[in-house]
C-alpha cells in the first residue's frame, strides 16, 4: 500500500485539523499516520487480522481488535468527527448494519469502494470472466469481498437508508471522474451524515 | 537484535519503611518491609524504568533465577532480548504487602506484638498496594515509571497506578483484566475463601502459634481458582476422561486425571502459599472498583489519566473475559487516551498471559519498542 495513495489526499482534505477519527478496516494504520501527521487528528484504528493488528502496533497507531461484523456496540453515539472504511464496504456482509453504527458513532461517514460497473470491469465480463483490476485484484475463488456494488447501487442504498450523501468523488485511478462515474469511475470516495443533517 | 537470554542468577533485596501507610481500609502499617528484585541498569536519565505487578499467587521473582533453579513467574517477557528487554529498561519485581514471600505481611512478625500478625494484618487494596510502590520507587530514585505492566490483578495495579499517580506513569499494560471483578468472579473467589476459613486448623487467622497450615482449606482454593484459569478445551484436550485404572472402580480415590492434577496442583500450593495472604488478596480483587466513586461511570473515573495504553485479552480467557477488557479500552478512548487493543486467539484460557504466544509476546514487543525514553 503506498503512503501517498490519492485517496488519502482527499480523504485529508474533508477532515479539520484536531478531530477524532475511527478508520474501519485500517489495515496497518497508514491512512491514520497520514492523517495524524497531516490533520494532527485523535485517530482510533479497528482491524480483527493479527498481523495488521500487530503491524499498527509497530506503527505506533491506536489499534482495537474487533470483528466489524458485530457493529460497533460499546462506542458512544456521536463520538468520532468521522468514521472511516476505505476500501473495505466490500468485505463487510452486514453493508447497512455498519453503515448505520458509523453514523450513529461519527458525525459523519467517510467510505469508499470499487466501483463493480467500471467500463473495465463490464468489458471483462463481456469477454466472460469476472473483472481482476488493481482495486479488484483478486481471483472470484480467493476474494476476501462479499458485496459486489456499483456506484449506482451505492446510492440507491443510501436514499434508502435515509443517508445523505455530502460529497461525492470519483476516480479512475488518480484522475477525477465527472461525467458518468458510474461507467468512467474505477473508485468512489462519499462524505456521508445522517438525513437531516446540514451538509459541511 | 540481541538474542533471547536469561537475566541469570537475581537475588531479592529487602527495602524498610518506616513512614506510616494509611489504608483504604481505615488503618495504617506504622512500619513494613517490601521485597523486590531488579534486572537491567537505571539509566542515567532515570527514564527506562518499568514495574511488573504480580497476580494472586505471584511473587517479586519476575525474571531469572535463584542459586536453587527457581525461575521468575514472568521469565519469558522479562530478560536480554525479551520483549521487556532488560538491555533497554530497568525492570523491577516487587512482592505486595500482605504477602508471603518476604514483603510484610500475615506471616511476618508484627512489630507491636513480637508475634506473627495473622488475622490482625489489616485489608489491603490494589490501591495500598500502588502506594505502597511509589514509595518504593520513591526510594529507588525513580519519579516517572516509562511502564506499569500487569496480567489479572497484576493488570488492575497497571490501570490504578495511572489512576493514582498520572504524572508518575507514562504507558501502562493491563493484560487479561477487568474493570472490576463480576458477581461470578467474586463468587468463585468466595468458595476458596470458605474453603479456608472453614478448614479446622485456621483457627481464625492465628495459626502460625498452633503450629499448623490450614492446609486442605488452602489446596481446595487452589484447585478451584485452577479450574477457572483454563478453558473448558484446554482442560479436555490435556486431561479428557482419562481414567487411570482404564476402567471406573467406583472409588473417591484419584480416577480421572483431572482430579489427579487439581489434587496434586491443589497440595503443591498448599505446601508453600500462606492461607491469610490468600483471603486477603482475593478480597483486594473482589474490591477494586476505580468506578466506585464515580457512581460506576468508569469514563469518570479515568479523567484523571494521563498515559497511554496497550490491552491485551484472551479469546478463551472466560475469568477475564475479552469483553471485560473492552469495558476498558472504550472507557479509556471516551476518555479521549491514547488505546490499543488485542485479542489473543489462545486456548489456554486465563493462563495464557503467562505463555510465550508468537502472536502475543509480538504484541507486546511492538508496543514496548515503541516507548519513548
Amino acid at each position: 500500500m503506498s503512503f501517498q495513495r490519492y485517496d488519502y489526499d482527499v480523504i485529508s482534505n474533508w477532515i479539520e485539523p484536531g478531530e477524532r477519527i475511527l478508520d474501519l478496516g485500517c489495515g496497518d494504520g497508514s491512512l491514520l499516520r497520514y492523517l495524524k501527521e497531516r490533520r494532527q487528528v485523535r485517530g482510533y484504528g479497528v482491524e480483527n487480522d493479527p498481523e495488521r493488528v500487530l503491524a499498527c502496533a509497530r506503527n505506533g497507531i491506536n489499534v482495537i481488535q474487533i470483528d466489524l461484523e458485530q457493529g460497533l456496540a460499546g462506542f458512544d453515539d456521536g463520538f468520532f468527527d468521522h468514521v472511516i472504511m476505505s476500501l473495505s464496504l466490500q468485505a463487510m456482509r452486514n453493508t447497512q448494519g455498519i453503515l448505520k453504527e458509523m453514523l450513529r458513532v461519527g458525525h459523519e461517514a467517510v467510505v469508499s469502494f470499487p466501483n463493480f460497473a467500471y467500463w473495465r470491469h463490464r468489458q471483462a465480463i463481456l469477454n466472460g470472466h469476472m473483472p481482476v483490476s488493481k482495486n479488484l485484484p483478486y481471483q472470484w475463488y480467493d476474494t476476501p469481498n462479499v458485496r459486489f456494488f456499483t456506484i449506482a447501487d451505492f446510492e440507491t442504498l443510501c436514499e434508502q437508508e435515509g443517508i445523505a450523501i455530502h460529497e461525492r468523488l470519483a476516480f479512475d485511478e488518480d484522475k477525477v471522474i465527472v461525467e458518468e462515474p458510474n461507467f468512467l469511475a474505477s473508485v468512489a470516495l462519499y462524505r456521508l451524515g445522517r438525513n437531516g443533517s446540514v451538509a459541511g | 537484535m540481541t538474542q533471547e537470554q536469561s537475566v541469570g542468577i537475581v537475588v531479592p533485596q529487602t527495602a524498610h519503611f518506616s513512614t506510616p501507610l494509611p489504608l483504604k481500609s481505615g488503618g495504617t502499617l506504622a512500619e513494613y518491609d517490601l521485597v523486590y528484585e531488579t534486572y537491567g541498569t537505571l539509566n542515567a536519565a532515570r527514564s527506562n524504568a518499568v514495574l511488573v505487578c504480580h497476580a494472586l499467587s505471584g511473587s517479586h521473582h519476575v525474571a531469572g533465577r535463584y542459586a536453587d533453579g527457581t525461575l521468575g513467574w514472568w521469565d519469558n517477557l522479562v530478560g536480554p532480548g525479551k520483549p521487556l528487554d532488560t538491555e533497554r529498561f530497568f525492570v523491577i519485581g516487587v512482592n505486595n504487602l500482605g504477602g508471603c514471600y518476604g514483603s510484610s505481611g500475615p506471616n511476618s512478625i508484627n512489630p507491636a506484638t513480637g508475634k506473627p500478625w495473622g488475622a490482625d494484618f489489616p485489608f489491603v487494596t490494589v490501591e495500598d498496594w500502588v502506594d505502597a510502590q511509589a514509595r518504593l520507587a520513591d526510594q529507588l530514585g525513580i519519579e516517572r515509571f516509562a511502564a506499569v505492566v500487569g496480567g489479572s490483578l497484576g493488570g488492575m495495579q497497571a490501570l490504578s497506578w495511572t489512576l493514582q499517580y498520572p504524572d508518575r506513569v507514562a504507558h501502562a499494560l493491563v493484560i487479561a483484566s477487568a474493570p472490576k471483578l463480576t458477581a461470578q468472579n467474586i463468587a468463585f473467589n468466595e468458595v476458596a475463601r470458605q474453603a479456608i476459613l472453614k478448614d479446622p486448623e485456621f483457627h481464625g487467622g492465628h495459626y502460625y502459634e498452633h503450629g499448623v497450615v490450614p492446609t486442605r482449606g488452602l489446596a481446595l482454593a487452589r484447585m478451584v481458582g485452577h479450574i477457572t484459569y483454563l478453558s473448558d478445551d484446554a482442560m479436555g484436550q490435556k486431561f479428557g476422561r482419562t481414567l487411570r485404572h482404564e476402567k471406573p472402580v467406583f472409588s473417591y480415590d484419584v480416577e480421572f486425571e483431572i482430579e489427579s492434577y487439581l489434587r496434586y496442583q491443589g497440595d503443591k500450593f498448599a505446601g508453600f502459599f500462606d492461607a491469610n495472604t490468600y483471603l486477603l488478596t482475593t478480597k483486594a480483587l473482589d474490591y477494586y472498583d476505580p468506578a466506585f466513586d464515580y457512581d460506576g461511570d468508569l469514563v469518570a473515573a479515568l479523567g484523571r489519566a494521563k498515559a497511554d495504553y496497550l490491552v491485551v485479552s484472551f479469546s478463551t480467557d472466560w475469568r477475564f473475559a475479552p469483553s471485560r477488557s473492552r469495558e476498558i479500552v472504550y472507557a479509556l478512548m471516551h476518555s479521549d487516551r491514547r488505546v490499543s487493543y488485542a485479542e489473543i486467539d489462545c486456548p489456554a484460557g486465563h493462563d495464557s498471559f503467562l505463555l510465550d504466544d508468537a502472536q502475543y509476546h509480538a504484541v507486546l514487543r511492538a508496543y514496548i519498542d515503541n516507548i519513548k525514553l
